[in-house]
C-alpha cells in the first residue's frame, strides 16, 4: 500500500491548470503553494503495480517540468 | 476482539508524507505558504488574532501561531519565522489547542473526604496543601515532603518549585519526570564534557552528510525534525542510517536499517571505535590536543533493591590501555552477540571514519532508557571525539528530548535532587551562590542529594516520604513496576497533591486535586532540545478556578511564611521570576537571553552573549566562552579536555530465559503525547490510535496462531496483562521480541515492566525485560 509525496514543479504558467488536472486523477491529492510555483502531490495506491501505472500516467503530463519524491511509506495493507 | 481503525492510520501516514513535502518546499522556498493545509479548520470570516508560542508537545520545540477569537483559541499554524520548523507542524501540533477544550477539564479543586472527592475553593485547597505540608514537616521532618514535577513544567514553574523546596523548606526532595527520559543524557554529557546539553543545534542538519539514528524512531517521535532530514536527502543526497532493535517507520524511510539485539549497542559502538583506530581513521591531532582517556567501575548492578547506592570512581588510562581494551570488540568478535553482521559494523564505522563526510548522531529514549545508558552515551561521544567530528557545523552528536521543556526546566533550572540552577547541591560555592539569589540562609540548602525518582516512590511506599506534590505529570501510568508504587502511594498516612488539567490515574491517588492553567492560558517559557528558550504570553483565560502551577506554588509558599522570597506581583510575576532566574546563569557559558529578546523573536539559544546566540559550543570560532587559545575548548572540564571513556558491554538486568523467553520493550506512538491524557481527548487523534496493542514478529505470531486483533497475554515476574495483537502493522519487532506503547491508561503496560536503572543516571530501562507471550 504505497503512500508517496512529491514536490511537483509545473511548466511555466501552468500551476493552476496542473493542480486541477492532478486533483482529478485517481489516487492523487494535491496541495498547491499559494505564493510559489510548486505543488505537493501525495499518492496513495493499493499495490506496487498500481503505483507503477500511476507513475507512468504522471510522466505523460506535459505540464510537469520536474517531479521529485520526498518521502515514501510502503505500509502493510492493514496499517 | 479489538478493531483497528485502518483508514485513520493511513490518513496519518498521508499527513506525514504531506508534511515531509511541505518541509522540503519550505527550505527551498523560504516563506512559502500552503494556505489550504495551514488554515484548515479556521471558520470562514473569522477575525483572528495570531500570536506566537512554542508547541505544547514535544522537545523539537516548533514555533506555532495561535489564532484566538472572542477569548478562545480556535486555530493553529506553523510559524514561518521559526527557524526550528519554518512554518510546519506535525499532527499533534496542528491539533494542540484542542487539548485545552476536553469536556472533562478540571476546573475546581477537589478534596478527598471520607473516600469521596468534594469540590472546594482554590483558597481553601491551597490552605490545606500548605497546612498539610507544615504538619508533615513537624511530625516527620522536612525530608518527608517532596515535589515531583515535569519536563512540561514551564521554566518559572520549575524555578519556584526548586526555590521553595531546596531554598526555603530545606529539602532536596525535588525531582521531575525527566529523570525517566533525560537523566542519562545529562550524565552522559557531564561525564564526557563536564557540562550538560548538546554542543550543536538543528542547523547541523543542513550541513551533515550522514545521519546515524541510534535507537531513535524520529519519524514518529520528532516528525518535523525527521522531515528536515528527508528534505536534505532530496536536496543533497545525504544518507540516513537507522540503527535500532525494531523496524519502524523510521527504518522504512531510512537508506539503511540495521537491527541489533537489545543492550548490545554498547558492543557495536566499541567495535566502531576499534575500526576507527585500527584503520587509521582517528583524528590524532584532535585527540592529542583535546581528549583524555578514563575508565570507571564495572559490574555496577541495576538498582533493583531499595536504597541502592553507586558512585563511579574514574581513573585515568593511556591511549594504549584503551586500544588494548578494544581488542575484545573486533567486528568479528561482537557480530554474534549483537546480531549485526561484520559488514554492517564496518559500514557504520566507515561513515564515521571517512574524513570527507560530516556525521550527525541522533538518539533519544533507546539510548537513555538503558541500564547502561550513561555508558552508551559516552561511547557515542567517543566515536565523535576519536574522529574529531564534534562541535562544528554538521558534525554533531545530538541527544534529543521528548518534552517541551525537559532541557529548559529540568536540566537548566535543575529540578533534580542533586541540582541547583547553577551547579550541584554537593558544592559549597554553588549552594552559597543559589542561597544569595534566593535570599535564604545557605544552611537551608542541604549538601546531600536525597531521592532520585524511583527511590522517591520507594520512599513513599516505605513511609520515609509522607507528602508528595505532583505537577504536570502522570506517574501512575509511567513508573516502571507500577503496581508497587501505586499501592505504596495509596497507603495510610500518605498525602498526595496532584495539579493537572484532566483526571488521570494519578489524580485517582490524590488527596487534593488542583486544576491547572495550561500552556497559553498562562504566561511562561519552555527550553527545547537545541538550547532554545521560547516565550509565550497568556492568550486565553483558564477555565473555572484553574491556576498556573507557578501561582499555585507561590500561593502555598506565602502561606508557609516565605513572603519575602516569593515577593512577586501577580501581574508581573513571570517577568520577575525569569529576571531572577537569569542571574544564576550570568556567565559566558550559559547566559540566557533577556525577556525582551524572547518576546520579539522565535526564542534564542543559550549561551546568549553580547546580543548573539551560540550555535556551536566549545568551538572557538563560534563560542565566546572558549579561552584556551586553541580551536576547541571543552571548558566544562578543568583542563579543557573532553574524556574518551573505556566502557564495556554488560548485559541487561533481566534477559529472556526459558520461563520468560521474549524481550519486552515499551515506547510511544506519533498520535499520542506520552500518557495520552491530553491527546486521547482530541477526537481525531484518539480515533486514529484508540488503544494500546502488542506488536509481534510475524514468525512468532504465526507459530502461536495469533493474528492482528487477537488477545495476547504477556506475563513477567511482576504480573500479567492482556492486549490485542498487532502483526505486520506499524512497527515490526525482531523475532522473540514484543513492543507495547505505554499511552493507554486502560492497558497499563508498566504494571509488568522492571524498575532497573542506569546506576549513574538512575534512569529506568523501559526497553528491556523478560516476558512470556501466549495467545489469550
Ligand atoms: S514535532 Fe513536536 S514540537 Fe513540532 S509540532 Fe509536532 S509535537 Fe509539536
Amino acid at each position: 500500500m504505497p503512500i508517496k509525496s512529491y514536490l511537483v514543479h509545473p511548466s511555466e504558467g501552468k500551476k493552476d491548470q496542473l493542480a486541477q488536472k492532478l486533483s482529478n486523477m485517481e489516487h492523487c491529492e494535491v496541495l498547491p503553494a499559494e505564493n510559489e510555483e510548486v505543488l505537493i502531490l501525495v499518492t496513495e495506491t493499493n499495490s506496487k503495480q498500481e503505483e507503477e501505472i500511476l507513475k507512468e500516467n504522471l510522466e505523460q503530463i506535459s505540464d510537469i517540468k520536474l517531479m521529485a519524491m520526498v518521502s515514501g511509506f510502503d505500509t502493510p495493507k492493514n496499517t | 476482539m479489538y478493531q483497528s481503525v485502518h483508514t485513520n492510520r493511513r490518513d496519518f501516514i498521508k499527513k506525514m508524507a504531506m508534511l515531509s513535502a511541505m518541509t522540503a518546499a519550505a527550505s527551498m522556498f523560504p516563506g512559502i505558504i500552503f494556505a489550504k493545509e495551514q488554515e484548515k479548520g479556521i471558520p470562514a470570516g473569522a477575525n483572528l488574532d495570531w500570536k506566537k508560542a512554542p508547541c505544547r508537545f514535544c522537545g523539537v520545540g516548533c514555533g506555532v501561531l495561535i489564532g484566538t477569537e472572542n477569548g478562545k483559541a480556535i486555530a493553529v499554524k506553523g510559524d514561518p519565522k521559526s527557524p526550528v520548523n519554518k512554518g510546519l507542524c506535525c499532527v499533534k501540533g496542528y491539533h494542540s489547542i484542542m487539548a485545552m477544550y476536553g469536556k472533562d477539564r478540571l476546573t475546581k479543586p477537589l478534596v478527598k473526604k471520607n473516600g469521596r472527592y468534594v469540590q472546594t475553593s482554590m483558597k481553601e485547597a491551597l490552605d490545606l496543601v500548605a497546612s498539610k505540608m507544615q504538619e508533615t514537616i513537624k511530625d516527620h521532618g522536612k525530608d518527608a515532603v517532596s515535589i515531583y514535577g515535569s519536563g512540561q513544567w514551564t521554566i518559572p514553574d520549575g524555578y519556584v518549585a526548586s526555590k521553595l523546596f531546596k531554598g526555603c523548606i530545606g529539602t532536596n526532595n525535588v525531582e521531575a519526570n525527566a529523570r525517566l527520559c533525560m537523566a542519562t543524557a545529562v550524565t552522559g554529557f557531564l561525564t564526557s564534557f563536564g557540562l550538560d546539553e548538546p554542543m550543536g543545534c538543528y542547523e547541523d542538519i543542513d550541513h551533515a552528510d550522514t545521519f546515524v539514528l541510534w535507537g531513535n524512531n524520529m519519524a514518529e517521535m520528532h516528525p518535523v525534525l525527521f522531515s528536515r532530514l528527508l528534505d536534505q536527502r532530496l536536496k543533497r543526497g545525504v544518507k540516513i542510517i537507522d540503527f535500532a532493535t525494531r523496524t519502524t517507520r523510521t527504518s522504512m524511510a531510512a537508506d539503511k536499517s540495521i537491527i541489533f539485539n537489545p543492550q548490545t549497542d554498547l558492543a557495536v559502538a566499541n567495535a566502531i571505535c576499534y575500526e576507527i583506530i585500527n584503520n587509521g581513521w582517528m583524528n590524532k591531532a584532535f585527540v592529542e590536543e583535546h581528549c583524555n582517556f578514563s575508565k570507571g567501575l564495572t559490574n555496577m548492578g541495576y538498582g533493583l533493591e531499595d536504597n541502592y547506592k553507586f558512585t563511579d570512581k574514574p581513573e585515568s588510562i593511556s591511549f594504549e590501555d584503551y586500544k588494548a581494551f578494544l581488542e575484545d570488540y573486533t567486528p568479528e568478535k561482537v557480530s554474534k552477540l549483537t546480531g549485526v553482521s561484520v559488514k554492517d559494523i564496518k559500514y557504520l564505522a566507515a561513515h564515521f571514519g571517512n574524513p570527507n563526510k560530516k556525521v550527525m548522531s541522533f538518539w533519544c529514549m533507546g539510548m537513555n532508557q538503558h541500564s547502561r545508558g550513561t555508558w552508551v552515551n559516552n561511547l557515542v561521544y567517543n566515536i565523535h571525539l576519536l574522529t574529531g567530528k564534534i562541535s562544528s557545523p554538521g558534525n554533531s552528536p545530538f541527544s534529543l528530548t521528548g518534552q517541551p521543556s525537559a532541557c529548559g526546566t529540568v536540566r537548566e533550572v535543575g529540578t533534580l535532587t542533586h541540582k541547583l540552577p547553577h551547579g550541584v547541591v554537593m558544592n559549597k560555592e554553588h549552594r552559597e551562590f543559589a542561597a544569595k539569589i534566593w535570599d535564604v540562609p545557605v544552611e537551608n540548602i542541604p549538601s546531600k542529594p536525597t531521592y532520585h525518582t524511583v527511590e522517591m516512590f520507594r520512599a513513599l511506599d516505605r513511609g520515609d516520604i509522607r507528602f508528595m506534590w505532583i505537577q504536570v505529570t502522570n506517574p501512575m501510568v509511567t513508573m516502571p513496576k507500577l503496581k508497587r508504587y501505586r499501592d505504596g502511594a495509596k497507603k495510610e498516612g500518605r498525602f498526595i497533591v496532584v495539579s493537572d488539567i484532566y483526571p488521570t490515574p494519578t489524580t485517582d491517588i490524590a488527596d487534593v486535586i488542583l486544576p491547572s492553567a495550561m500552556w497559553v492560558e498562562r504566561e511562561g517559557m519552555y527550553g527545547n532540545s537545541e538550547r532554545r528558550t521560547q516565550y509565550f504570553e497568556q492568550m486565553v483565560e483558564p477555565p473555572g478556578e484553574a491556576m498556573s502551577d507557578t501561582m499555585q506554588l507561590i500561593e502555598v509558599a506565602k502561606r508557609m511564611g516565605y513572603e519575602k522570597q516569593f515577593y512577586y506581583k501577580d501581574e508581573t510575576h513571570i517577568e520577575e521570576i525569569y529576571t531572577e532566574y537569569r542571574r544564576h546563569h550570568d556567565n559566558k557559558k550559559h547566559n540566557m537571553a533577556p525577556l525582551e529578546v524572547l518576546k520579539s523573536q522565535s526564542g534564542a539559544m543559550w549561551p546568549y552573549v553580547d546580543g548573539k546566540e551560540t550555535k556551536w559550543r566549545f568551538n572557538a570560532k563560534y563560542d565566546p566562552a572558549c579561552s584556551n587559545g586553541k580551536d576547541f575548548h571543552f571548558y566544562g572540564k578543568k583542563d579543557g579536555k573532553a574524556i574518551i571513556w573505556q566502557r564495556p558491554y554488560e548485559p541487561a538486568a533481566e534477559e529472556p530465559d526459558t520461563e520468560f523467553p521474549y524481550w519486552l520493550g515499551t515506547g510511544r506512538v506519533v498520535e499520542h503525547w506520552h500518557t495520552g491524557s491530553m491527546t486521547r481527548r482530541i477526537p481525531v487523534l484518539h480515533q486514529a490510535m484508540p488503544h494500546a496493542y502488542v506488536e509481534l514478529h510475524p514468525d512468532d505470531a504465526k507459530r502461536m496462531q495469533i493474528r492482528t486483533g487477537d488477545n495476547v497475554k504477556l506475563t513477567t515476574r511482576r504480573g500479567e496483562i492482556t492486549l490485542p495483537a498487532s502483526v505486520n502493522e506499524r512497527g515490526v519487532p525482531a523475532p522473540m521480541q514484543v513492543f507495547v506503547p505505554f499511552f493507554d491508561e486502560n492497558m497499563l503496560i508498566n504494571d509488568i515492566t522492571l524498575d532497573s536503572f542506569c546506576p549513574i543516571s538512575k534512569e529506568p530501562d523501559y526497553k528491556k525485560c523478560a516476558v512470556k507471550v501466549e495467545k489469550a
